[in-house]
């Protein structure tokens, strides 16, 4: 079992300034109205964020929501913090540039499965890969809902909609494989009606230096209702969530997960030893077998890996571009104008 | 054997050979002599878009052409007076812009069979009387270079790529340039091969013996340093320039400049320049697209920084959402356009001004962005800062309308005093702006600049959210109000249109043309140069030059209304003089040429001549 040795972890708010006065949800909420459809995934998610944030203990000011668009990403408009509801895709490009020239602030992306995974693709593995320390939250309701109710990338294959009336031909992404694909530092699923996972996840996801991504499983009630029903329904729930836990076997309340001559395997938890079972090693550096964990979900929900699949350490982005200045400015002094416009030939005209 | 000497006061050489054959480093260290003897100088280097394009063919033709004289001249000139062809492919691709009687140097080693074929050639032209019309020095260069550096620890084939060594040698040697800079920058240029570095050396100096005992050069020539301002001076490159512009406009402005940017021709060398300086605290990030530079850019302004972002003019193309984000949210940016020629890939290291509508109004909505244009290679400095100053002062994006000409083409640049340099900082907001004292308006606006508070995160009680979908006026909350939107589009407007920008000037040294030439950008060379000669020729002509294209200088109306007649020479199809015939109801004379290449003066004289003549 590997473990995280440089004493990074931990350190994805060292830098951000600690807020003297004890905080409470009511700090974090905004003047603005919410406007979401009643009964979206959403509120559930924007009260656990706020009544979460407290904890952190970090100035208000510092904290900054970056979001693209999509009916998730009029989420900063309702946090008390500074915010950025920028361009469709986009949030991810926005955040970089903020972060990596902020080293005080709380980064946080709020997505869709749209916005990152669609028409902002590229800027959510590229900035997966560069590891600048952000928070990525996908809210995944595997629909369009801003634009009342096109499949999306996460979509099902055959999925009817109003742009697919014979059914969605693509297959869709799995957003774990995508960024544990990229490399990501930090990828972990949780769901919009667990609270607490929720805030655990998010826990764990501020206080990872790098990037971390974290899908939320969201209920779109209007156009995907139930989408992720049996992961909610306490009849299935227990049997199909597989339950990633550093440290722990990795089971359901029926199923287990053992290392099959093909790869991993979901097996009847009571048809094997304890000792066969998996055991979840977030911190591995090697992404193979995270990456086997997250193909183990199949869109008909007998069972969902849900958790932090990876968490491990490496240098982050803004912290090395740092590094580069510093050095810079250590082995060459700090930059003088003067000195920079007459470098190279020059000659004196009397 | 004594040679004559004769005074020249102007000569325009130009390098001409294979992409591989060392044409621009060539003409670097011909520029950088030539700049240290004290004669003005102006540049311009072409080559193609292949890194290497097939050798020996025309399209792998590189080029470097240089213009230098004993007074102050404002262009690379019009035509050659010496070429240098370094195989019969440069020959014939330069051969067409050469006057009659000017002098060809060229490397008979090359003029094979199978090289003069690959070019259409069936016959060798220096054997013909096919060049009778010019004075043709036939030189072996590349064997001259490999029997002089007999001896060297060197393998044949470095020997022969010495030969443009010999070639700078020789040139020296008939402009009387002064060459132990050129020494000494080889030196360092290998110092890690000191084989190659001596053997470079002797091909030079071999070169310049080569000139002072052949028979084929019985004369060579004076040119006086020119009488510039006193000062310091160095030689600069549209590119370096606008980058330094922008790390003083970042000290200027005392903010971290931020540069969000994507390789892309002819702008890339901005970012590589820039990411030379991080002892300034310069950051530069090489972004996965176009889209994501910009972002970041945005994103770094958004945290307090000078966000900046470099392209040319498809990635303004994809850029142009971004931009629009930057204009509603109103923060400051500055958008560096090296303008190549379009549409679509285009030729990309080819020059055009063909980007100031998309500068103007490519976008979605009503989204007025600045616009500065650059003269010169060296107010690519001045430029920068200025590009800053308003995109600070305003809040509001800034379009930085570069090209390739100016990117590529150097010139003399007397260095500024930094002590003499602007002022452009400004305050970020550090307190509510309401009237109870403790709320803070992110849209309540400056009433003289009309522009919003600059708020950063890390400042306490501020916290407010901006974006994209339109905003109330002064509290910036989301609205779909009409009467309000109406309201922000025309506020938007009215702080664009009154940033304040110097009146536009005109020369007119006789004080009475009743015909104004006017331009902007990168044009100012050839259309100064056209009216100087005009005027020596008796024509009078009054010239102006817009460095602000939005807003447009107050006076702008009130000076083309003074004359009889308005030129406006642009490399486009009259992109400037759609906006100015629409602004002001003046029929303006538009000539265009889009050939991916600068004005001529001459054929710029010929023009206004011939409007002065129709009067
Ligand atoms: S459309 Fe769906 S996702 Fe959007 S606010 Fe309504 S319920 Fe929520």
């Amino acid at each position: 079992m590997s473990d995280i040795v440089n004493g990074l972890n931990g350190r994805g708010l060292s830098l951000v300034p600690k807020s003297d006065a004890k905080q409470s949800m009511k700090d974090y909420k905004s003047d603005q109205e919410v406007r979401w459809c009643p009964g979206c995934g959403d509120y559930a998610i924007l009260a656990a964020v706020q009544s979460f944030v407290p904890e952190l203990g970090l100035k208000r000011e510092n904290m900054v929501f970056v979001s693209g668009i999509g009916c998730s990403s009029r989420f900063p408009y309702y946090m008390n913090t500074y915010g950025f509801h920028s361009i469709h895709g986009r949030a991810p490009a926005i955040a970089t540039g903020l972060a990596a020239s902020r080293p005080d602030l709380s980064v946080w992306v709020i997505t869709g499965d749209g916005d990152s995974l669609s028409i902002g693709g590229n800027h959510l593995i590229h900035a997966l890969r560069r590891n600048v320390n952000l928070n990525i939250l996908l809210f995944n309701n595997r629909i369009y809902g801003l634009t009342k109710g096109q499949y999306s990338p996460t979509s099902e294959i055959g999925k009817i909609t109003k742009s697919t009336p014979m059914g969605s031909l693509d297959k869709p992404f799995n957003p774990i494989s995508l960024a544990i694909g990229a490399e990501a530092s930090f990828v972990a699923r949780t769901i919009d009606s667990d609270r607490k996972h929720l805030q655990s996840v998010l826990r764990e996801a501020a206080e990872h230096r790098g990037t971390s991504l974290v899908e939320i499983y969201q209920n779109c009630n209007i156009f995907n209702d139930n989408a992720f029903e049996p992961l909610k329904d306490p009849a299935t729930r227990d049997d199909i969530t597989l339950r990633l836990e550093h440290g722990q076997p990795v089971v359901s309340a029926t199923k287990a997960v053992r290392r099959g001559p093909r790869g991993l395997e979901v097996v009847e938890r009571s048809s094997v030893a304890e000792d066969e079972i998996l055991v979840h090693d977030a911190h591995d550096p090697d992404p193979s077998t995270a990456f086997a964990l997250s193909r183990l979900d199949d869109p008909a929900f007998e069972h969902v890996p849900i958790g932090v699949f990876r968490n491990v350490d490496r240098p982050t982005y803004d912290e090395m571009m740092r590094e580069q200045l510093e050095t810079a400015v250590a082995a060459q002094g700090a930059g003088d104008l003067s000195d920079l416009l007459l470098s190279g030939d020059t000659w004196r005209i009397n | 054997m004594t040679k004559q000497v004769q005074q020249l006061d102007r000569v325009i050489i130009r390098f001409a050979g294979d992409s591989g054959d060392g044409m621009q480093l060539t003409g670097d260290r011909f520029t950088a002599e030539t700049a240290e003897f004290g004669n003005d100088i102006s540049t311009l280097p072409n080559f193609p878009a292949e890194i290497r394009a097939p050798a020996g063919t025309l399209p792998g033709v590189s080029s470097f052409q240089l213009h230098f004289a004993d007074h102050d001249i404002l262009t690379p000139g019009d035509a050659p007076n010496v070429l240098v062809a370094m195989n019969p492919a440069a020959l014939k691709a330069n051969l067409g812009d050469l006057p009659r009687g000017a002098d060809i140097i060229a490397n008979t080693d090359e003029f094979t069979k199978r090289n003069l074929t690959k070019v259409g050639y069936s016959a060798n032209p220096l054997e013909d009387d096919s060049l009778a019309a010019w004075r043709v020095h036939a030189v072996p260069l590349t064997s001259l270079t490999v029997k002089a550096l007999e001896g060297f620890d060197i393998s044949k084939k470095d020997a022969e790529r010495a030969k443009n060594m010999f070639a700078l040698g020789l040139l020296s040697w008939l402009y009387h340039r002064p060459t132990e800079a050129t020494v000494k920058f080889l030196e360092t240029k290998f110092a890690k091969k000191p084989d190659i570095a001596k053997a470079n050396v002797a091909a030079f100096q071999a070169g310049w013996n080569y000139g002072e005992t052949t028979e084929s050069f019985s004369v060579s020539y004076e040119i006086k340093p020119a009488k510039l301002k006193p000062g310091v001076y160095r030689n600069i490159s549209g590119n370096q320039a606008l980058a330094y512009g922008l790390i003083a406009a970042s000290v200027q402005a005392k903010l971290p400049l931020f540069l969000g940017s994507y390789p892309i021709t002819p702008a890339s060398d901005i970012l590589h320049e820039l990411s030379k300086h991080k002892k300034f605290g310069v950051r530069t990030f090489q972004a996965e697209d176009e889209i994501a530079g910009v972002g970041a850019a945005l994103g770094a302004s958004f945290g307090g920084a000078l966000g900046v972002t470099t392209t040319s003019g498809p990635g303004v193309a994809l850029k142009a959402e971004t931009i629009g984000l930057a204009v509603t949210t109103e923060l400051p940016l500055i958008v560096v356009d090296v303008q190549r020629a379009g549409p679509s890939t285009g030729m990309p290291t080819k020059t055009e001004q063909t980007d100031l509508l998309m500068a103007m109004f490519g976008r979605n909505g009503e989204s007025p962005v600045p616009i500065v244009a650059p003269s010169s290679p060296s107010d690519c400095f001045d430029a920068a800062i200025e590009a800053a100053r308003i995109a600070v002062k305003y809040r509001t994006p800034v379009m930085l309308l570069s090209d390739g000409y100016l990117a590529n083409g150097s010139e003399p640049w007397q260095v500024p005093d930094v002590s003499e340099l602007p002022d452009i900082s400004v305050e970020f907001a550090s307190a509510p702006n309401g009237d109870d004292g403790t709320t803070f308006h992110p849209f309540k606006r400056d009433p003289a600049t009309l522009a919003r508070p600059w708020a950063i995160p890390g400042t306490a009680g501020l916290e407010h959210r901006i974006g994209g979908i339109e905003k109330a006026d002064v509290t910036g909350n989301i609205s779909y109000d009409p009467d309000n939107h109406d309201r922000m589009v025309r506020l938007r407007q009215a702080k664009i249109d009154g940033i304040d920008v110097p009146d536009l000037e005109v020369e007119d040294p006789d004080g009475d043309a009743r015909v104004l030439v006017l331009g902007w950008g990168s044009t100012y060379g050839p259309i100064a140069a056209a009216a100087r000669r005009v005027r020596k020729g008796g024509g009078k002509v009054a010239q102006a030059h817009l460095r602000h294209l939005n807003p447009l200088p107050a006076n702008t109306g009130e000076v083309l209304r003074s004359y009889d007649k308005v030129l406006l020479p642009e490399i486009n199809l009259g992109q400037l003089a759609l906006l100015l015939r629409a602004r002001f109801l003046i029929d303006i004379i538009s000539y265009n040429r889009v050939r991916g290449l600068p004005f001529k003066a001459e054929e710029l004289a010929g023009v206004i001549q011939d409007v002065i003549d129709s009067e």
